[in-house]
């Protein structure tokens, strides 16, 4: 009877057998490769990918697998991955204007110089079961292909607009300049925007999500337009110190996304669209939109906005954005807590002897 | 990339105790400014751990920066040493460091606790390393962390002040149970931890290091040996600790803290001692007298 209440190392040994069990299912239904959830399930790969912050389609995909399909738990198994990998250095900022495009629209001008391409988008389809993809398909006919690949670099709408000294400067990376690095040392307030981008960009979808929408609502709006959303491959770049020049080390796939916002000026700063940044691993157009919406918002202290919502506050949005944290504050209510309550028991039954012993005599006054 | 391609691998899937050699000299950094200022919570680029925050992330890597080959490792969870939590924390440590462990209080040189210290008095070259949920014990009378930096610089505990007389103005008491709030060498006022208040006293001027660790919230914490350690209280209104008017029902303590387990639904309760290897002990030891 007391054992009951205790665990011990062959129940955590069972347990770990029962979840390989489940996590296989039915032995008569093919096993899950990795090949497929890399090729088949992209977007939850793309997710893993964002919120795990490591680039690696293949661990992802075996995040996802060990997982049972469960994302913020193939998210946490990245991290915890992640986080004892050596560091070799730091590669040189990407330049998404040199974008190998896959998809780029723009929703404040008709038409932008390099086109609007809608590349592989759910927005215009009709979301209607498809129960021919019950059946495993037969090859359907391929897609035409994108425009052939851009001869020059496509500019970003933000700049056609900053020509006209119509939006603010992009910050300005300064060489050298070193980025403040939100994994080695730990988030401090107030935080900078490179420190709250690192922030949002590991962030968990939902949360910004819901976030994002709150200013859309009221709770610091902040007029957003999608100036630009752009997703494609990128090189990435690094200068090897016994080199000195930059080679290309990977190419990535990443969603950008500038939002556009309405700005009235103040008294140091004249009237001019503002802008929101949201950059995603792989295709997460989702996450990259409420990114920026979050980081317009956040950047209401800079801007001399009051802050009033939710969205606005740094430490409220920054302290609970990251799902790893979240998930495991919330779960750990699980873990056997009856020390601490059986003090809350000692003294609730003491409060609540006083209160009877109070109450009582009363009761026999107002009888009287 | 040649030196990178020919290094050798590493003979274990990870280094000794789980985290890498920068990592630890990171964290032992943070603790040795912890220890230099007692009480004072020391930020820290805490890591994302194979076990989950909540799970005594700050605790574990605590112990993973401190922990030598030849260390003896106890752990505890609610005082016992067959919890869950407290077996799978020791598993990751045998497994990773292969150190030696053991259950009996005495004999470890490194124990890991969550919510208890143990009922055996612990002595110097001992260290004690709490499990830390929310190291701020203003949170909850201010959550931003930039006003309670302020507070604490300025040494302005008012607000707690106010808190427990609040307490002792509706309900004539102070309402605090666990987690109940210390001054550390007079000067911070610091969490204890969500240990029962019947714990805080083993606090004050304990011969053994107490190193806590949050790892959520990126804090470092310590209580140096023999540091001082008051549990804020008034004149009027003494701090004082839960009390049972019952011995335990295994070893027939009656100084120690009490879990009450639930025997049937016919309101039948066994009291035992939570701290089991102290339990444990004391059974045995009158099993040698030839006591029942």
């Amino acid at each position: 009877m007391y054992v009951a209440v205790k665990g011990g190392e062959k129940a955590i040994a069972n347990s770990e057998r029962l979840v390989a069990e489940t996590r296989r299912g039915d032995p008569a239904v093919p096993e899950l490769s990795l090949a497929q959830i890399q090729q088949q399930l992209t977007l939850a790969v793309d997710r893993v990918m964002n919120e795990g912050a490591l680039y690696d389609r293949t661990l992802a995909a075996l995040a996802i697998k060990q997982a049972r399909g469960d994302l913020i738990e193939a998210i946490f198994l990245l991290r915890a991955y992640r986080t004892t990998l050596p560091r070799l250095g730091d590669a040189l900022p990407v330049e998404t204007a040199r974008m190998l495009l896959q998809r780029r629209i723009s929703a404040t001008f008709k038409d932008v110089p390099g086109g609007q391409v809608l590349g592989p988008t759910f927005d215009y389809t009709h979301r209607l079961l498809d129960f021919e993809l019950a059946e495993t398909a037969s090859a359907k006919p391929a897609a035409e292909s994108a425009p052939a690949e851009p001869e020059a670099a496509v500019p970003r709408v933000a700049d056609l607009l900053g020509r006209e000294g119509l939006i603010e400067a992009a910050p300005t990376h300064v060489a050298q300049a070193p980025v403040p690095d939100l994994t080695q040392m730990p988030l401090a307030f107030p935080a900078e925007r490179a420190l709250r981008l690192q922030n949002l960009a590991r962030g968990d979808e939902g949360f910004l999500l819901a976030m994002g929408y709150s200013t859309q609502r009221g709770y610091g709006h902040t007029h957003p337009f999608v100036g630009e959303i752009r997703m494609g491959t990128v090189g990435v770049e690094y200068v090897p110190p016994e080199l000195g020049f930059p080679i290309e080390i990977a190419e990535i796939t990443v969603t950008e996304c500038d939002m556009v916002n309405q700005f009235r000026g103040t008294d140091t700063a004249p009237p001019q669209f503002t802008r929101g940044y949201g950059l995603a691993f792989g295709a997460a157009e989702r996450k990259a939109m409420a990114m920026a919406l979050v980081d317009r918002a956040l950047r209401a202290r800079e801007l001399g906005e009051a802050r009033t919502a939710p969205a606005q506050d740094e430490e409220f949005v920054l302290s609970h954005s990251d799902n790893v944290e979240a998930s495991g504050f919330v779960q750990h209510l699980k873990l056997p807590h009856y020390v601490d309550f059986q003090s809350e028991l000692v003294l609730v039954r003491a409060m609540r002897r006083e209160w009877d012993s109070e109450r009582k005599p009363n009761l026999t006054e107002a009888a009287e | 990339m040649t030196a990178l391609a020919t290094q050798a691998l590493p003979s274990r899937a990870h280094n000794f105790a789980y985290l890498d050699e920068q990592t630890k000299r990171m964290i032992r950094r943070a603790l040795l400014k912890a220890v230099a200022v007692p009480g004072h919570q020391v930020p820290f680029a805490s890591r994302e751990m194979p076990l989950p925050y909540g799970w005594g992330t700050g605790g574990i890597q605590v112990t993973a920066s401190i922990l030598g080959a030849d260390d003896v490792l106890k752990v505890i969870d609610q005082g016992a040493d067959d919890t869950t939590n407290a077996v799978n924390i020791r598993r990751l440590f045998a497994k990773t460091a292969d150190v030696a462990t053991t259950t009996r209080t005495e004999e470890a040189t490194v124990i890991q606790t969550r919510h208890r210290i143990p009922e055996t008095p612990l002595r110097e070259g001992q260290i004690l390393v709490f499990q830390v949920p929310i190291p701020e014990p203003l949170r909850w009378l201010e959550p931003r962390e930039t006003e309670t930096l302020k507070l604490h610089a300025l040494a302005d505990y008012g607000l707690m002040q106010v808190d427990l007389y609040e307490d002792i103005a509706q309900y004539g008491r102070i309402a605090q149970s666990y987690d109940y709030p210390i001054e550390v060498h007079g000067r911070y006022v610091s969490s204890p931890s969500p240990i029962p208040k019947f714990d805080n006293p083993k606090l004050d001027r304990n011969p053994a290091l107490l190193l806590f660790g949050a790892g959520r919230e990126k804090r470092i914490y310590a209580i140096p040996p023999y540091t001082r350690v008051k549990s804020l209280d008034f004149d009027d209104h003494p701090f004082t600790v839960e009390k049972w008017d019952r011995p335990c029902d295994l070893c027939g303590a009656t100084d120690s803290y009490l879990d009450e387990v639930v025997t049937d639904d016919k309101g039948g309760r066994l009291f035992c001692c939570s701290d089991t290897d102290y339990c444990e002990k004391r059974r045995a030891a009158s099993a040698e007298k030839g006591m029942p």
